[in-house]
């Protein structure tokens, strides 16, 4: 994309560009100093609060993504196959393996070793993750346990007796985590820090709504796929910083002036697609290809749901009462974030109209579990709720040899070939 | 809801012989139909299934529901297949065929997020069946001086959806009388494995194990007969002592290993412990009966459970935990199985294999699959590593 006179256009993925490399130097330096890092996940991170601590931030899920987009995660994951995982394990997990195996080093630069890890139960594989941690490096591990909805539908509403007694359960662990922090840290906890953090994650978690939402517009204005993983790496990365804030500010105005100058994120939009499952990351650019050569463009994800740690609720920390809000806003969010991969067939039946939504893609993948196992499932709910083409895919978001282009090929194809014969279909009745 | 017990569901135990007995205990738990599942029924009683791992039984037994383990099968998965993915354990498929295919009709599933597939699965199962299907959050975070408030709660919620399905309300006088049933179960079974411990030649891994999982699909008081007109035939049981290796059985925390594959492993070792269904046997002591049998049971599963690959307590680190049923039982050796594309399983076979062989303690390794159905091969390697250790 080439910038316009405005200089608008162009700077979000330039923007992200710098500041992930900013992460990486400060991480490297941390690194080299032997500061100890905070370990957390997308699903859950707390980094609002961890940041009052002056933790460097990690996250091992960007981590090993990383080595994957860079094409060296095979080298990782057969060195912690060596160790003695299996292949049939999450290729995350084993690629952060290899890391801490290389003392940290990186494509990016050198990982810091952890000081603690907070693991949420978003997704089981963080907490065997962590205990990974826990047997090599000897620090804590802290558990976060958020109970999440207790069927379809079946969730707690805000304000009743069931969210209350979840929040209280949620607020005192974090009141238990501010405790661990403090003694692993050496610092005492600063309560307006953490409101000042927790106002630049209100400011980004607004922006990342509309920044969806903007993506009604036609044509649309990124791509969800691989625009979207790009703003979800700042989002995870910068969460509760003034950085993240402005990021998304600046970047929320160049969507919304790409909207209002019908400035499209490819040359000629044929299809609106929305993409359910994780990237394949070891061909990241050609996955994307597949769909985008067709004019495919994903205008929605719920990997922007799950992956954002559930950003995409409407909720907003009240920073009169900071800790009780965090914990609400945990709760909602992380909960959010299991409802968008186990239970999101009406989410997706609802966002097909006002997206404009041609066609439905479901990638799941071997490394995760978490995400794949209700797909094929999903796919058929989904079709049952609306009449509305979809393709299923496999492959896997690190390890390339389960992953088959010219198969992946073949199926987006004719998958596109069954849309236009659909779009065709009207016009030869008539 | 009074409980539709007036007879036996599975009168066939009784019988001239231990070994007669067993043989129809195993057929029973062979048997993908259920058909104790199916008497309890055809009495009008509701079946409440509960997946692996641990479930507090005693709320629906006080509710006068049949409890039922869903634990998969030994079974195709004609219709589940198309409902998953590629890349799963096979118990999910299993488990889901038995519901599609009304081998076993439920009035309500419960499952616990033990690990990232099986956390799917109310939504698959919701999905798909017409009753409720709910997500039972037991605390994963045992170490907070919050969670058995917490669990005390949702076992209170989960009480107000197992009394809309029994129609009825469960009052504390009937969780205390179920609890006081359930201990003696737990006694029951406890009394059991010491026997394997002492004196295992007594019973094989595949014997107990049968007589262990009839816990899932019986109601408990029968439950509790039949171990109890067991136990005494198996302690006094005339069988000739061989000395074979002691050793422990680990990885059967949720899909469950053959039972040929089971009776292979025991002809050639003494299994004096193993983590089978462990769920059954996850609160290792009597339940205090107190005045909120609620609290009690939240308190017993936080300070007095079990451990498995899908609990993470600080308390019980995993490789301590290994070392320590080794040293309680007298093993020489440990059996290290993993369910294929069991993601916690295979996970725990790193720190198992290294904590073993950083103390020099032999192993043997295998993956199975509930439906697999040659063992020649692995039993000739097990006999192989049997013989390194006795002879070499």
């Amino acid at each position: 994309m080439t910038a316009t006179a405005s200089g608008i256009v162009g700077r979000g993925g330039e923007a992200a560009g710098q500041l992930f490399r900013s992460w990486f130097d400060g991480l490297t330096a941390a690194a080299e100093e032997k500061r100890g890092a905070a370990y957390v996940f997308v699903m859950g991170s707390v980094t609002e609060l961890l940041r009052c601590f002056d933790f460097p931030i990690v996250f091992p899920e960007i981590n090993s993504l990383q080595t994957a987009v860079r094409h060296v995660a095979h080298e990782y994951l057969n060195e912690a196959e060596n160790y003695g995982y299996s292949p049939d394990i999450c290729g995350y997990v084993k690629a952060d393996v290899a890391v801490q195996l290389r003392r940290g080093a990186h494509p990016m630069g050198r990982i810091p070793k952890p000081a603690l890890a907070v693991c949420t139960n978003a997704c089981n594989t963080y907490i065997k993750w962590g205990e990974i941690w826990e047997r090599m490096h000897g620090m804590p591990m802290f558990t976060l346990d958020i109970p999440g909805s207790r069927g379809a539908g079946v969730t707690s509403a805000p304000g009743s007796e069931d969210f209350e007694r979840e929040r209280a359960y949620v607020a005192g662990q974090l009141g238990e985590l501010i405790t661990l922090c403090e003694r692993v840290s050496g610092r005492a906890f600063d309560i307006d820090r953490l409101r000042e953090h927790l106002g630049h994650a209100n400011t980004m978690q607004a922006a990342w709504r509309e920044l969806i939402d903007c993506n009604r517009s036609r044509p649309a204005v990124f791509n969800a796929l691989s625009d979207g993983t790009i703003y979800l790496g700042v989002a995870n990365g910068f969460r509760g910083t003034a950085e993240g804030a402005a990021f998304f500010r600046d970047l929320l105005e160049e969507l919304c002036y790409k909207a209002a100058n019908g400035i499209g994120t490819v040359t000629k939009e044929q299809w609106r697609l929305a993409f359910v499952g994780v990237p394949c990351y070891p061909i990241f650019r050609r996955f994307a290809e597949l769909f985008t050569h067709w004019g495919g463009v994903f205008v929605n994800s719920t990997y922007l749901w799950f992956a954002s740690g559930g950003s995409h609720v409407d909720f907003q920390y009240d920073l009169e009462r900071p800790l009780e809000s965090l914990a609400a806003g945990v709760l909602r969010t992380v909960r959010a974030a299991m409802d968008s991969m186990f239970f999101q067939a009406p989410s997706l039946a609802e966002m097909i109209d006002p997206f404009g939504i041609d066609g439905v893609v479901f990638h799941p993948i071997k490394s995760c579990r978490t995400v794949s196992t209700g797909l094929a499932d999903t796919r058929r709910a989904l079709m049952a709720l609306r009449d509305i083409p979809s393709l299923f895919i496999e492959s896997d978001l690190m390890d390339r040899r389960v992953v088959s282009e010219a198969q992946l090929k073949n199926r987006a194809d004719a998958f596109f070939e069954g849309l236009a014969a659909r779009r065709a279909q009207p016009a030869l009745a008539r | 809801m009074s409980r539709p017990l007036t007879a036996e569901l599975f009168p066939q135990w009784h019988a001239d012989g231990v070994d007669e007995i067993l043989a129809r205990c195993r057929e029973l738990v062979e048997d993908p139909d259920f058909p104790t599942v199916k008497r309890w029924r055809e009495r009008g009683g509701r079946v409440v299934g509960h997946f692996q791992v641990y479930f507090p039984e005693e709320i629906a037994h006080a509710a006068g529901l049949l409890p039922f383990k869903v634990r998969g099968a030994p079974l195709e998965p004609a219709q589940a297949d198309s409902h998953f993915g590629s890349y799963l354990c096979s118990i999910l498929k299993s488990s889901l065929e038995l519901a599609l295919s009304k081998r076993v009709e439920l009035d309500l599933f419960v499952t616990h997020p033990i690990c990232d597939a099986a956390r799917n699965l109310a939504g698959v199962w919701g999905r798909n069946c017409g009753y409720p299907c709910r997500i039972l959050y037991l605390p994963q975070n045992p170490n907070s001086a919050f969670a058995v408030d917490y669990l005390r709660d949702e076992y209170q919620r989960l009480t107000r959806v197992v009394e809309e399905v029994a129609g009825a309300p469960v009052t504390a006088e009937a969780l205390r009388g179920s609890i006081g049933v359930f201990n003696a179960n737990r006694a029951l079974l406890r009394r059991l494995y010491a026997l394997r411990r002492a004196e295992p030649w007594r019973v094989s891994v595949d014997e107990a194990y049968v007589l262990v999982a009839l816990a899932g699909m019986l109601p408990r008081e029968e439950h509790n007969a039949l171990l109890s007109a067991v136990l005494p035939l198996l302690e006094r049981r005339a069988v000739h002592r061989r000395d074979k290796v002691r050793v422990i059985l680990e990885g059967g925390f949720c899909e469950q290993p053959p039972l040929d594959l089971l009776r292979a492993i025991g002809r050639s070792c003494d299994v004096v412990d193993d983590d089978l269904l462990v769920g059954l046997r996850w609160l290792v002591a009597d339940v205090p009966v107190g005045d909120d049998p609620w609290r009690a049971l939240a308190h017993a599963y936080v300070e007095g459970s079990a451990h498995s690959p899908v609990q993470h307590d600080l308390r019980k680190p995993k490789e301590r935990m290994l070392v320590e049923r080794l040293e309680r039982c007298g093993a020489e050796a440990a059996i290290l199985l993993a369910a294929k594309m069991c993601e916690p399983g295979l996970e725990e076979l790193v720190v198992h294999t290294r904590t073993l062989d950083g103390r020099g303690v032999p192993y043997f390794v295998s993956e199975f699959e509930e439906n697999m159905t040659s063992f020649d091969g692995l039993e000739i390697q097990l006999e192989t590593f049997v013989e390194n250790l006795l002879f070499v």
